[in-house]
Parts: structure tokens; C-alpha cells; sequence
């Protein structure tokens, strides 16, 4: 029975809200959609479109940029451009699902403590405030010592990482939300606390949340690349870009494009991802009265 | 004599919307004009203008604005600088947003003194003080010292007066400086704001949706509709002999309306509230709250009837909506509807309770879901109490929407894009779809314009007699409870002072707090403000 209206039919003020936030986009806006596709594209039909393998061997051993190899050969001879490529799958993807899980999961437990108030509330907040005192990089160590590195083990230890983050956010928004006299009005009708938390309050904090989203992502993409640089991520021959650069860190000082090619990966996609959320609310929705 | 103030064309866009359009009038020293119309009318536009300033996204595009030998709209930033403050002083409509809370009273009130350098901190501080007592505000010589937040919302609007009096300005611009407050503590700044008006000879600008207030103030009254010179003439010429329309459509909606409530039989037992206490914070071993905001409140309502709960902010009437809707458990009492006992709680209460039993409160721009679709509001409490759906559905919104005379186009469209009186009637559809047998009605015109306004009291009383549904309307302001409901009860402090059932509104004898209510109502005719000062005299002296 519930939404039988709205299920039916495309919920057409939301479509056309997303269409004026495109719209809004500056160029800086397109230029970070750009790049995030690119990467996206990338990581989903790359290694198919490649003439190279990544783990193909022989050649010469950090070859420098020419017609064969666009961005030189590693340490063991393999094709950069390929490694670079294959090592998207893992660094996008895992980023990708691992803070979904942190900010989807994070979100829902906010809806819930701020709809449902009192001990529920306490009990959820402090919890995740213990998990916030330990360090991020400290915990992913402990999580990898004890059950081994594996890409769901990795997944899980960044999305337990980043869910109390989105939490607090999704909470203040949300509690601010709770207090509104629309609210009120689905409490005195008898509305249950997942209505309340669904269609009442989220709506309303998405944008927010999204953008919110999409720094988090950053964090992840930085810790993943980090503890692969360490060498606690994914695993050789597989490697993601944070891998990419320990392996060849030892021509940082004279060749290079070995080791710059997977950095400047790391950092355009970064950038791109932030440059996207600064266009993503946009001034122009705030000033209309959107959160 | 010249005028003070000429205003010639002036013409202020916001992007291709024309907010005040080819506006020319004059202030002869020493008058009071009033700007009168309703909001988005361009009135605070045009007051604003006068200081050669406007908001964000909108520029004076035409017109010259001159104040005594200066030429507002051709100074520079710095000259405005000078200007502001010193020749021009503007006092807003929330005193409490325009005081600084972490600096001292006194500290704020000189201040213009010290930004133009017009006169030494002491001698500034004796005039503060001189002004305190002009505007008789209690203990002048030591009110100064303290903060903003330990001051009445009237003394902090009387204390912003003195702020932009100091200077002597030329010109004084008023913008709505008693909408915000009771009607008892208006009174109270309306006579100071005259007295000072008076005494110091200033010229001034009163910007109001209020005609009752206005005719207090002003010499000449310059009606305002989408930024548009309606009429201008003396107050005594606009009440008495409005010549345009519109002018006349505001004087109907500002006059008591004739009681649209006319008697109705009285029903069957609907909601029987006995000796309901309430409260908030932690409960005592005794059961009873921290702070207590409900004290033994009874009342009997009938099917059909209406009642008014009137008091001023902070008397406890919201308070009571919120036990009777079950937001707030009762810490003492027993609220019975159609002789059954209510649940203190929502979520105890069943659905069929909880569909009988509809609130629609104040401020329409926070009771709407943002993020939905006027349809979607609208749907919800059909699907959720009755199942509703497909063409039945479709068909029961336009009714509705039919009901609280909106047109069916509306249904696509986000609350954003609606004005606050057709949010209000949004709102008032919703309580509607649930075909409720009572309607809780918190300050539900408090927040719009007076024509507006009267509008939405005239459905509200329309729907009564179409659908018999009852009332518990609560209001600060008498004259519109007055105008739809047929019994009042008076709250202060918590507690009910008295109930006054339609035939003896205009008739006494009532508890005092009625009578000083009913007597805080501004009259819409000139010289009501000095014959209440005269009574209050005779009441003093003997």
C-alpha cells in the first residue's frame, strides 16, 4: 500500500531537481565528471580494450615513454600504461563499494538514532565515537594482521573506518530535520520510525550526504594507496595504484614515469572527485532554500 | 516648506522581476509615512533604498532618492558609510537578531556615536540614558549595563529605537517594529516609539502590514502592491475615504469582521479535557516535570464548535494542542475524546484515534516536506488512514485541492514554489484528507498578511459549516479569534484564566486579562492610541 503513487511513477520534482544541479555544473564541475569517467571506464572495460597485458614480461626493464609502451615499463618489464589501467579495477572499485558501505550504512544508523531518539541515540553515538579515537591507518593494520590482506577484508576495514565520520554528519543533519513541524505532523499520523526515516527525513539531507560522499571516497582512495604502499594491500602480482608507486619507488630519482604515472592517477582522481563535489549542492541550490 | 525626503522614480529590479517600479513620493520634516502593503509588496525594498542599500541580486536601477541636500543613490561607499546611521537610521523587525549578544547594551546603543564621532562616550552614555527614559524603559540609568538576552523582546525592540535616535538622525525608517510581538507588549513600544516620534520631531518611515498600527503613527499612508504606488494620502484620508481598490480590500480585511461564526448547534461530547497538567524535563519522585507548563486545564468541546485559545507567547497554548495531539505526555489529567480515554502517546494511540484528531501548525513553511510534491502530501494520509489509490486517489486530491480553493495544477509542484498563504492551504488539505472530527490550529494565520490572512479564516469557517468539523484554534491575536470561534478560553502562565462563550465576547464582566487584552487590540482609526493613554491616566489618578 505504501507509495503505490510514487512507485508507479517516477518521482518527477526529484528528476528535475537533478537535472538543475547538472545544470548548475561550472566548468570545473564537468571537467571532474570527466576525469571520474575516464576512471570509471577505466576500471570497467579497460583491460579488455588493451593490446598489452599487464602481466606480460620480457622487454626492457623500466623502459622510458615511447610508441610501444606510452608510459615506459616497470621494474620487471611490464607495460606501465596496462598496470595502470588493470590497478583502476582495484583502487575505484574498492574505494568505491567500501564508502558506499561506510556513508550508506552510516546514514541509516543516523536516521534511525535521530528518529528514534533517546538510548537508541546515546548508544549508537557513543559506540562509533570509540571507533573514531583509533587511528585509521592503526586499524586497518590490526584488521590486516589478523585475517590476512584480501580485497573484501580491505573493503570492510575502510568502511569501518569512514562509517563513524558519516554518521556524526548524517546525525546533525538529520536531528535538525527531526525537530521540523513536517515531522511532527507524520509522528501525530501514525507514521512508523521507518517512514519517518526514509521518507521524511532523508530526502532532505541527501545533498549533503552526497557531497559528504564524495570526500569520504577521497579519504578511502588515499588510505587504500597508502597501505599498498606499505605493502598491506592488495597483493602482486595484483596491484593497485598505491602498490604501483612502492614497486617502482626506486626510479623516483632519475627516470620516473614508472612511478609518476600511477601517482598522478592517484591524484587526478582525487582532484576530479573533489572538483565535482564543490559543484555538486552548488551555491545556486543552496540559495533557492535546498539544504 | 520643503520636504526632507524626495523620492523620485525609484525603480529596483532583481533580475528581470521588477521589485518596486517608478515609486515617487515626499516627507516634509517632522511627518511620519507609512509604507503599507502585503509581503513581497516591495515596501522593506523601498525602505532600504531610502539608505541607498539592497540586498543581495537586486540594484536600484532607476530614480534618485535625495535626503535633505543629499543625493543617496550617487554617493560613494564611504559616503554611504557617513550616511548610515547618522543621517538615516533604520530600525528592524527583530531586535533580537540585531543586538549583539556577547556585548553590553549600553556598549551597542553609543556605538553609532563612536563610529561617526559625533560626541564624547559620556556625553553619548547621559543621552542613552535620557532616550531610556523617553522611552520609558524600566531602571534607564542601569539598563544599559546589561546583555541583550537579559532584556524583554519589547524593552530590546524600545532600546533599538534609542540606538538609531542617538544620532539625531534626519531620517528614521521603522521597519515592522511590533510585528513581532504580543499585543500587549505592542501597545507598550507603540506609545514609546510615538512619544520619542513626537518629542524629537522626527521624520520617519513606517513600514507595516498593520493599518490598525499605522493609523496610530502615521500622517500619511502610501499604499504598496508588486511594487506599485496604489494610493497615497493623509491617514484620516485612506481610512475614511479609500479611493483605489485595493485600499479598500486591505481596510476590509484589517476591520473585526462581522463573526463569520454563527451560532451552531452544539453536537454531541467531543473532546473532554480534565485538569490536564503538563510539562518538560525530568520527572520529580512525585511525578511531576521540571518545568511545568500546563496547570489544570479543563474544558468541554463540542461536535461543531470552535474554540479559541488565546494568551500571550509563553502562556502554554501550543502546550495544550501538543498534549491533545499526544506529543507530550500529561503528567496529571485525563483527556477524553468521544467519552473514550486518549493515550498520553502518539504511538500508544490507534490509527482510527490518531485520523480523528488532525494539527496544523504555524509556520506552513517548516509543516511541509520540502523534497515532496504538493500531490504526494496530499497523498500520504488518503493512502496511509484509507488505503486510497489510482484514479480514487487522484480523484480525492483534486478534491481537496478543489476544497481549499487551489487550483489542481499546484499538485506537481514542490513547496518552494508556493506562497505562504497557499502553503497554508496545503496544510490545511493535508489535516483535511484524513477527515479529521477535530483540527488543532496553532497560529495558522499568525505568519501571513492580513488579506491573505482573513482568506484563510474564511475557509476555515466555510469548511466548518461544509463539513462540521471542529475547531480548537489557537491564536495570540483576539480579533482573529474572534472571527471564528464561538467560545474563548484565555490562558496566562500556564494556567486557564477564563472562558467566554460568543454572546459575551463584546460584553462583560470578563477576568482583566481578557479586558486587557481586548483593550490591547489596535483600533483601525486615528487618536485610539491617546484615548487609551487618557484611560490609563484616569486609571492612575483615581
Amino acid at each position: 500500500m505504501t507509495n503505490s503513487t510514487h512507485a508507479a511513477r517516477p518521482d518527477w520534482p526529484t528528476l528535475r531537481r537533478w537535472r538543475q544541479r547538472l545544470v548548475h555544473f561550472g566548468l570545473t564541475g564537468w571537467l571532474g565528471l570527466s576525469i571520474v569517467f575516464f576512471w570509471v571506464v577505466a576500471a570497467i572495460f579497460g583491460p579488455s580494450l588493451l593490446s598489452h597485458s599487464g602481466d606480460a614480461y620480457g622487454g626492457a626493464v623500466f623502459a622510458p615513454i615511447s610508441a610501444a609502451h606510452w608510459l615506459g615499463t616497470d621494474y620487471l618489464g611490464r607495460d606501465m600504461l596496462s598496470r595502470v589501467i588493470e590497478g583502476a579495477r582495484y583502487t575505484v572499485g574498492v574505494a568505491f563499494v567500501a564508502t558506499l558501505l561506510a556513508s550508506g550504512s552510516g546514514t541509516l544508523l543516523a536516521l534511525l538514532a535521530a528518529a528514534t531518539g533517546r538510548w537508541t541515540d546515546s548508544v549508537l553515538s557513543r559506540v562509533l565515537d570509540t571507533l573514531t579515537a583509533i587511528p585509521s591507518k592503526m586499524f586497518a593494520l590490526l584488521m590486516v594482521a589478523s585475517f590476512g590482506s584480501s580485497v573484501p577484508m580491505l573493503i570492510f576495514a575502510a568502511a569501518i573506518i569512514y562509517l563513524p565520520g558519516a554518521y556524526r554528519i548524517a546525525r546533525s543533519l538529520a536531528i535538525n530535520i527531526n525537530a521540523l513541524d513536517y515531522v511532527t505532523v507524520a509522528r501525530t499520523r501514525g507514521e512508523g520510525t521507518a517512514y519517518v526515516m526514509l521518507h521524511e527525513i532523508l530526502p532532505n539531507i541527501t545533498g549533503p550526504m552526497l557531497a559528504d560522499f564524495g570526500l569520504r571516497f577521497v579519504y578511502v582512495v588515499l588510505l587504500l594507496a597508502s597501505l599498498s604502499f606499505l605493502g598491506l594491500g592488495v597483493q602482486p602480482p595484483e596491484a593497485d595504484w598505491g602498490s604501483l608507486v612502492r614497486e617502482n619507488i626506486e626510479v623516483l630519482a632519475d627516470v620516473g614515469a614508472a612511478v609518476i604515472a600511477p601517482s598522478i592517477a592517484i591524484a587526478s582522481l582525487t582532484i576530479a572527485v573533489n572538483l565535482v563535489i564543490d559543484n555538486l549542492p552548488g551555491r545556486a541550490a543552496r540559495e533557492r532554500g535546498g539544504r | 516648506m520643503g520636504s526632507l525626503v524626495v523620492v523620485d522614480k525609484l525603480t529596483v529590479r532583481a533580475g528581470d522581476a521588477t521589485l518596486v517600479n517608478a515609486l515617487s513620493f515626499t516627507i516634509r520634516p517632522g511627518e511620519v509615512l507609512a509604507l503599507i502593503g502585503e509581503s513581497g509588496s516591495g515596501k522593506t525594498t523601498t525602505a532600504l533604498a531610502l539608505m541607498g542599500h539592497v540586498r543581495r541580486g537586486c540594484e536600484i536601477s532607476d530614480g534618485s532618492v535625495r535626503i535633505g541636500d543629499k543625493d543617496v543613490l550617487s554617493l560613494g561607499a564611504r559616503q554611504l558609510r557617513a550616511l548610515r546611521g547618522r543621517t538615516v537610521s533604520y530600525i528592524a523587525q527583530s531586535a533580537a537578531a540585531s543586538f549583539d549578544p556577547s556585548r553590553s547594551i549600553m556598549d551597542q546603543v553609543v556605538e553609532p556615536t563612536r563610529i561617526h564621532g559625533t560626541m564624547s562616550r559620556a556625553k553619548a552614555e547621559a543621552k542613552a540614558v535620557q532616550l531610556f527614559r523617553e522611552l520609558a524603559l524600566p531602571n534607564p540609568d542601569t539598563i544599559g549595563q546589561r546583555y541583550p538576552h537579559q532584556v524583554s523582546g519589547g524593552q530590546l525592540q524600545r532600546l533599538m529605537a534609542a540606538m538609531a535616535l542617538i544620532t539625531d538622525p534626519d531620517l528614521v525608517i521603522l521597519d515592522e517594529p511590533t510585528t513581532a510581538l504580543d499585543v500587549t507588549t505592542q501597545i507598550e513600544v507603540l506609545r514609546a516609539f510615538r512619544r520619542v516620534v513626537r518629542e524629537h520631531r522626527a521624520t520617519a518611515v513606517y513600514v507595516s502590514h498593520d493599518l490598525a498600527v499605522v493609523a496610530q503613527m502615521a500622517d500619511h499612508i502610501l499604499v504598496l502592491r508588486n511594487g506599485q504606488a496604489q494610493e497615497v494620502n493623509t491617514t484620516a484620508g485612506i481610512l475614511t475615504q479609500p479611493s483605489h481598490a485595493y485600499t479598500r480590500s486591505l481596510l476590509a480585511a484589517a476591520r473585526p469582521a462581522p463573526h463569520l461564526a454563527e451560532q451552531v448547534e452544539k453536537g454531541t461530547l467531543l473532546l473532554d479535557v480534565i485538569e490536564l497538567s503538563a510539562g518538560y524535563g525530568a520527572i520529580d519522585t512525585q511525578g511531576q516535570p521540571a518545568s511545568k507548563i500546563l496547570e489544570d486545564i479543563s474544558f468541554k468541546l463540542y461536535k461543531g464548535q470552535a474554540i479559541g485559545v488565546i494568551g500571550e507567547s509563553g502562556s502554554g497554548k501550543t502546550t495544550l494542542a501538543r498534549a491533545i495531539a499526544g506529543l507530550i505526555a500529561p503528567c496529571n489529567g485525563h483527556i477524553l475524546f468521544k467519552n473514550r480515554e486518549l493515550k498520553p502517546e502518539v504511538h500508544q494511540r490507534s490509527k482510527e484515534e490518531l485520523r480523528r484528531i488532525q494539527i496544523v501548525f504555524q509556520m506552513a513553511d517548516t509543516a511541509l516536506n520540502p523534497s515532496q510534491s504538493i500531490e504526494r502530501i496530499l497523498a500520504r494520509p488518503l493512502q496511509f488512514y484509507k488505503g486510497l489509490k489510482g484514479p480514487a486517489l487522484q480523484k480525492r486530491i483534486h478534491e481537496l485541492l478543489d476544497l481549499v480553493q487551489l487550483p489542481r495544477s499546484v499538485a506537481q509542484r514542490l513547496p518552494g514554489g508556493l506562497s505562504g498563504g497557499q502553503k497554508q492551504r496545503v496544510n490545511l488539505a493535508r489535516a483535511l484528507a484524513a477527515d479529521p472530527d477535530l483540527i488543532l490550529c496553532d497560529e495558522v494565520t499568525s505568519a501571513l498578511d492580513t488579506v491573505v490572512g482573513a482568506a484563510v479564516l474564511e475557509l476555515i469557517g466555510e469548511l466548518r459549516r461544509e463539513l462540521g468539523v471542529s475547531y480548537l484554534f489557537i491564536s495570540h491575536d483576539l480579533h482573529t479569534v474572534k472571527s471564528v470561534c464561538d467560545e474563548i478560553i484565555v490562558m496566562q502562565h500556564g494556567r486557564k484564566l477564563d472562558q467566554v462563550a460568543h454572546a459575551d465576547f463584546d460584553r462583560g464582566p470578563h477576568h482583566p486579562y481578557y479586558e486587557l487584552l481586548a483593550a490591547s487590540v489596535p483600533e483601525l482609526r486615528q487618536g485610539w492610541l491617546d484615548e487609551r493613554d487618557a484611560a490609563d491616566q484616569a486609571v492612575l489618578a483615581a
